[in-house]
């Protein structure tokens, strides 16, 4: 499907490839599937969940192999192992240090069952690409409806628990003295997730999902500390990754998966500096060569003075 | 009892032969006492003695394995804005995503379903609750550039914002330095006067509260008691709650600290 993509270097006619229905498809489903990530993503990252969303990004894998083998679209047993996968992790409870090591177990199994599926079939290597790298631009106008659906879903979701997922996920033991359902929420919160994971996962792949959920989120939370504003920031970010990224996997015949990343990776890099150095000029006290004399320690505990 | 009668006439606790078990251990049993409303009372014991799992009880988050609890009147976590909580580790995870006022403002509006933004009323609120503790001037910084005598005061605005009739601090002193420690106490002492919570502290370290206290709910051999602070303050009963000896001595100012005998 990339075939008329495949010449070298700057391409003269980027944006009638622009203009084209695949391209439309994936200029939509892109967009669509960066707001359901930056929807997410700043819960993922408060949460400090992000390991759940890679490993629920590999559970997936299997349901995508094992529905190629079935004759089923690869993305609808993608999502439904990735919900599976979310019900059992947000059950296993709340306690991290557990947590971490129960996920990443079923992380690897998963990851080599779908592996295994993939071996069984004789033409479903390229859904095990799609997978781990994506394939926005394969996005067909059913898909486009369902993603349109799921966003919908999320965003109505998300709107609905809005301020006790907030206060679950900022302060946990507080909110659960005041009554909120913590251990309900984290289910819920994981099965959200999964259902963005599928649909990010179409765009950049298990492999590259992080940069495009969670890397924007970061940026977001740099930036502000008012969590409204970091999940529209963060939003924005994916957004603009994914405009740019395949804009540019136009004009320069590069895997739109790559672009989007190094988007992403680029603007929470600039952010990430500028805000150091300012953080440093500013506050060290006194500081004859700032910068120089606090290091890379986190300035906001070694600045403020005790009391 | 005076104070008491003010709210309603209801003890803030009362425990009706009470005990706690969790993960099919028995933490502690025959709890029967009642803790007057208005007070300030420490829970003390050792390591293990089954502290977190009263407040845990209390708040409603575990049920009591046998006899009945009520807090003030009503069944433990029935009225869920009418407590206040401090927890030990205050937002240790999520401080640098989130400003200090918009914590507080989850006080009162973190268990509301469905998406709004704050009324004008509800931020006021929140302005006036930080302006009672002194953090008017940090509300607008990260929780994680706060100094954690700072964090405490934001902890302390986020437990009173809802009104509560009762405060819960578990250990709000420790990992602070004195200077925070002192300025703490001074807050509570000074809550405690103007807005007459009953105020129930979990501390190790007693001694920079003891001009506060006037009761505490002791875990002393799988059984928690309530007395009078000038009944809990014997070198005997603390030697024997601790398991180590400790005197209590007295300075020529009138004032007492508590010091471990060797």
């Amino acid at each position: 499907m990339t075939t008329h993509l495949m010449e070298l270097n700057y391409q003269q006619n980027w944006l009638a490839i622009l203009e084209a229905p695949f391209m439309r498809n994936a200029l939509i489903g892109g967009t669509v599937v960066a707001l359901a990530a930056g929807l997410v993503g700043y819960f993922i990252v408060v949460r400090r969940t992000a390991f759940a969303a890679h490993a629920l990004s590999h559970i997936g894998l299997p349901g995508a192999t094992g529905a190629v083998l079935l004759n089923l679209p690869p993305i609808l047993g993608f999502g439904v192992f990735s919900v599976g996968g979310a019900l059992v992790i947000g059950a296993l409870g709340t306690r991290v240090a557990d947590r971490d090591v129960s996920t990443g177990t079923i992380l690897a199994f998963a990851t080599g069952l779908g592996l295994f599926f993939n071996s069984l079939a004789t033409k479903s290597s390229s859904t095990m690409t799609n997978v781990l790298f994506g394939n926005l631009l394969a996005i067909s106008s059913d898909q486009l409806l369902t993603f349109a659906a799921l966003l919908l879903a999320l965003a109505l979701s998300v709107g609905a628990i809005y301020r006790p997922m907030l206060y679950t996920s900022v302060n946990a033991p507080v909110a659960e003295a005041k009554g909120v359902p913590v251990r309900v929420l984290s289910i819920v919160f994981m099965v959200l997730l999964a259902l963005a994971v599928t649909m990010a996962v179409q765009a950049v792949g298990s492999l590259l999902l992080f940069a495009l959920m969670i890397t924007p989120a970061a940026t977001a939370i740099l930036l502000t500390a008012r969590p409204a504003v970091a999940m529209a920031i963060s939003a924005a970010i994916s957004v603009f990754s994914v405009w740019f990224g395949l804009a540019a996997s136009a004009m320069f015949n590069v895997p739109p998966s790559f672009l989007i990343v190094t988007v992403a990776c680029v603007v929470w890099l600039a952010v990430w500096l500028v805000g150091r150095r300012g953080r440093h000029t500013v506050t060290v006290p006194g500081g004859a060569t700032d910068g120089v004399v606090a290091p890379a320690a986190p300035t906001a505990t070694t600045l403020t003075p005790a009391g | 009892m005076s104070r008491s009668e003010a709210t309603d006439g209801a003890a803030a606790l009362s425990f009706a032969n009470v005990s706690a078990v969790r993960g099919g251990r028995l933490i502690w049993s025959e709890a029967s006492f009642e803790v007057p409303a208005g007070g300030i009372v420490a829970v003390i014991g050792a390591n293990g003695a089954g502290k977190t799992t009263l407040l845990h009880m209390i708040l409603g988050l575990l049920p009591a394995a046998s006899g009945e609890l009520r807090v003030f009147g009503r069944r433990p976590g029935e009225d869920n804005d009418g407590i206040g909580f401090v927890p030990q580790h205050y937002a240790a995870s999520a401080g640098e995503a989130i400003r200090a006022v918009d914590m507080v403002m989850l006080g009162l509006t973190g268990r509301r379903w469905a998406f709004g933004r704050a009324t004008p009323t509800q931020r006021r609120h929140v302005a006036e609750t930080l302006a009672a503790v002194d953090a008017g001037e940090f509300a607008n910084r990260r929780l994680a550039s706060l100094s954690g005598g700072q964090r405490q005061r934001i902890a302390i605005a986020e437990a009173l914002v809802s009104k509560p009739r009762m405060v819960i601090l578990d250990e709000p002193l420790a990992a602070l330095d004195l200077r925070s420690q002192r300025e703490v106490v001074t807050l509570l002492a000074r809550l405690h006067r103007e807005l007459a919570v009953t105020i129930l502290v979990v501390a190790h370290d007693m001694n920079p509260l003891l001009p506060l206290l006037d009761s505490a709910i002791y875990l002393l051999d799988g059984h928690p008691h309530y007395a009078t602070m000038t009944d809990v303050v014997d070198d005997a009963l603390l030697t024997h709650l601790y398991g180590t000896p400790i005197q209590v001595a007295h300075t020529p100012q009138g004032e007492m600290y508590m010091r471990s005998a060797l």
